[in-house]
């Protein structure tokens, strides 16, 4: 990938000043209602055994915006994926989706109905080309059907084009030198890039990520940021899981944090990671970390300053066995840059 | 040493009857294993029922041949649909398993003393081909072929039909894998959760496979029996359907033509080792072994020469290195 690769149009666009109003107005509490929600989760429960794995009481999905679903490690977000894409059932609870309930919907129904996801770990379909796991995304083909798969000319013009569809993506997506080869062949981001692009082959409505960039090194990451925001220009909602939260400061509109299986806040990337449940969630409740640069600061000169108003009380006798700051340095000083 | 018996019995044996039927089981397995991913270990089973079928309808009931065959072909539909019902929701190697117990049972239930009546015991059935041989339309004789190989007339009629069948096979094959439905198939081999996420029926797909898979198989069934004109319980054992993913693999899974190839290959390399070395023993060339070692010897050598292929060609005759290569990263 060229460096120049990660500059992307429309980085800011239209719709991104739209999702910032809409939620300039919102409370940060969980479980706020939204002005249009593509999206409305109630009570979703999931257990596995004596682990409450999932445990949602309210979440809603603003139509159009990116909204960032974080969370310690084992906070449930991906196991509230599967419920919510049907690849996973939920125990209790409902959902739905543009209006329509969703629950007990199989995995295929839900990506039909416009609802696409994308994997932790990357599923591409290694012995197929780049461009079969393209056509693949698309629906209503005809040539999926057994009987009309044996006369080609049933399908063929539909075939040319879902390519043709499948190659402006591909181009979209730097991808289009690759179209060829096989998707096993690509690298980990590449792979993160070609699963993106296939959920757009089934044109969704709602797109949901999980980690799209764990694994992908930094001069891919912008491009695929790049390409997430554009999703939202388009006119998809997409719903992402991520742990980087630098990225999730970037791009989203909103943040949704679940620790335990339950949402414990919501609101807006830049004041949410100092709300104190957040912090309470990722430190533990009984932290005294510095929450800022400054207070760090603050914190460490008062005590370096207790240290030497010690020191100066009681002369140390071990002070002068200890070797000279100086000489210390000296000796590492000789060492090459490289050499640790 | 007759070395022109040694090379035309090997080239009848790869053209003959019994590379018929293996390329016909391996080539249903190729759809289930190559392109779907299925791990189907009871494709005896769907011969078994194909066998039996004609065998039934026609020396049993006294009905027409032609009624066994539809019969044949609907029962290893309804064959698949209880296989899979079950267990293609489940992870692969269940259904690995229910297959196995499954051409167990059919090969146990067609050999029960209870059912002799229908299905013959351990001796099965005889006298159902008649009316398959009445339509024979090679006058009665020795056909040649070429210079040294040669069949007769009855034999000409089961591998007109029996080549006719792989050739058809092949080539509904061919139309299905290059279309859309086969591109759903082989993504299904690759990851079944992406292809859900990307709003395909995984198990309506998988069980389409299991079907087209197990009727080719019935009609591999339908060549065993009339080529033998008997059907006998213990011929539908796993060792069958060992050797049909042998042929698979050998020409090659997930190619059109590997199974087909790897069928003629199979039988001629199996019958030129078996011949040579009968022929060595009686002309006193090799005195080590006898004539009645000959059997476990020329399987302990194709069993050499499988892993000789595993280890320097995974791929098969047919396959693509490079495919191969995409496992090892």
């Amino acid at each position: 990938m060229h460096a120049d690769e990660a500059v992307q149009p429309q980085a800011i666009g239209p719709r991104k000043a739209q999702a910032t109003a809409v939620f300039a107005e919102l409370a940060s509490e969980p479980g706020v209602p939204k002005p249009d929600p593509i999206l409305v989760v109630n009570n979703v429960v999931r257990r596995f055994g004596g682990l409450t794995a999932v445990n949602v009481e309210h979440v809603e999905i603003q139509r159009g915006s990116i909204t960032a679903l974080i969370g310690p490690n084992g906070a449930g977000k991906t196991t509230f994926f599967n419920q919510l894409t049907g690849f996973d059932t939920a125990d209790a609870g409902e959902w739905t989706f543009n209006g329509r309930p969703m629950k007990g919907v199989s995995a295929h129904k839900v990506a039909r109905q416009g609802m696409v996801r994308t994997f932790q770990l990357t599923k591409a379909l290694s012995k197929l080309t780049v461009l079969e796991n393209m056509r693949l995304g698309a629906q209503g083909q005809r040539g999926e059907n057994f009987l009309r798969a044996l006369v080609a000319g049933l399908w063929r013009g539909q075939e040319k084009e879902i390519t043709e569809r499948a190659e402006d993506l591909l181009r979209r997506f730097k991808l289009d030198a690759k179209s060829a080869d096989f998707a096993g062949s690509l690298s980990g981001g590449q792979r993160k890039l070609l699963e993106m692009a296939r959920a757009l082959m089934v044109e969704p409505e709602l797109v949901m990520l999980d980690e799209p960039m764990a694994g992908v090194n930094p001069a891919l990451t912008q491009s695929l940021l790049g390409h997430v925001k554009d999703l939202r220009e388009q006119g998809m909602t997409v719903l992402f899981v991520e742990h980087d939260m630098d990225m999730v400061r970037d791009i989203s509109d909103w943040v949704i944090v679940m620790a335990q299986g339950s949402v414990i806040a919501e609101g807006p990337p830049d004041s949410i990671m100092s709300d104190p449940r957040v912090v309470d969630a990722y430190l533990g409740a009984h932290h005294d970390a510095p929450l800022s640069a400054e207070e760090e600061e603050q914190q460490l000169a008062e005590a370096e300053a207790a240290l030497e108003a010690e020191a100066q009380g009681v002369a140390d006798p071990a002070d002068a066995a200890r070797p000279a700051p100086a000489s210390v340095a000296e000796g590492t000083s000789r060492k090459e840059p490289g050499d640790d | 040493m007759d070395w022109t018996l040694i090379f035309s019995r090997a080239i009848e044996s790869g053209i003959g009857s019994e590379a018929v039927i293996y390329a016909l089981a391996a080539i249903g397995l190729n759809v289930h294993f190559g392109y779907t991913g299925l791990l189907n270990f009871g494709q005896a089973a769907f011969l078994a029922v194909g066998g039996y079928s004609i065998a039934v309808t026609v020396a049993t009931f006294g009905l027409p041949f032609f009624l066994g065959v539809a019969i044949g072909i609907a029962l290893a539909v309804v064959l698949a649909l209880l296989l899979g019902i079950p267990t293609l929701r489940l992870r692969a190697d269940y259904l690995a398993i229910v297959t196995i117990a499954a051409a167990e049972i059919v090969r146990l239930v067609v050999r029960a003393v209870a059912l002799e009546g229908t299905f013959g015991g351990t001796d099965g059935l005889q006298g159902f081909s008649d009316s398959f041989y009445a339509m024979n339309p090679y006058p009665d004789g020795q056909y040649n072929v070429g210079s040294i190989i040669g069949f007769d007339h009855r034999t000409m009629w089961v591998l007109t039909v029996g080549w006719i069948l792989v050739a058809l096979s092949c080539f509904v094959i061919y139309l299905l894998m290059k279309s859309p439905w086969g591109r759903v198939l082989k993504a299904i081999r690759e990851d079944e959760d992406a292809v859900r996420s990307l709003g395909k029926n995984v198990f309506s797909y998988k069980m389409q496979s299991l079907v087209l898979g197990g009727v080719i198989g019935a009609l591999a069934g339908f060549i065993f029996a009339l080529s033998r004109s008997a059907v006998q319980p213990d011929l539908y054992s796993t060792d069958l359907t060992f050797y049909a993913y042998t042929v698979l693999i050998l020409g090659g899974a997930a190619r059109i033509l590997g199974p087909v190839v790897g069928a003629a290959i199979f039988w001629a390399l199996l019958i030129l080792i078996s011949t040579f070395l009968e022929e060595a023993v009686n002309a006193g060339v090799i005195n080590v072994i006898t004539v009645t070692q000959v059997g476990p010897i020329r399987l302990m050598l194709v069993g050499f020469g499988l892993m000789l292929l595993l280890i320097f060609r995974p791929q098969g005759i047919f396959g693509d290195k490079r495919e191969i290569a995409l496992d090892a990263r």
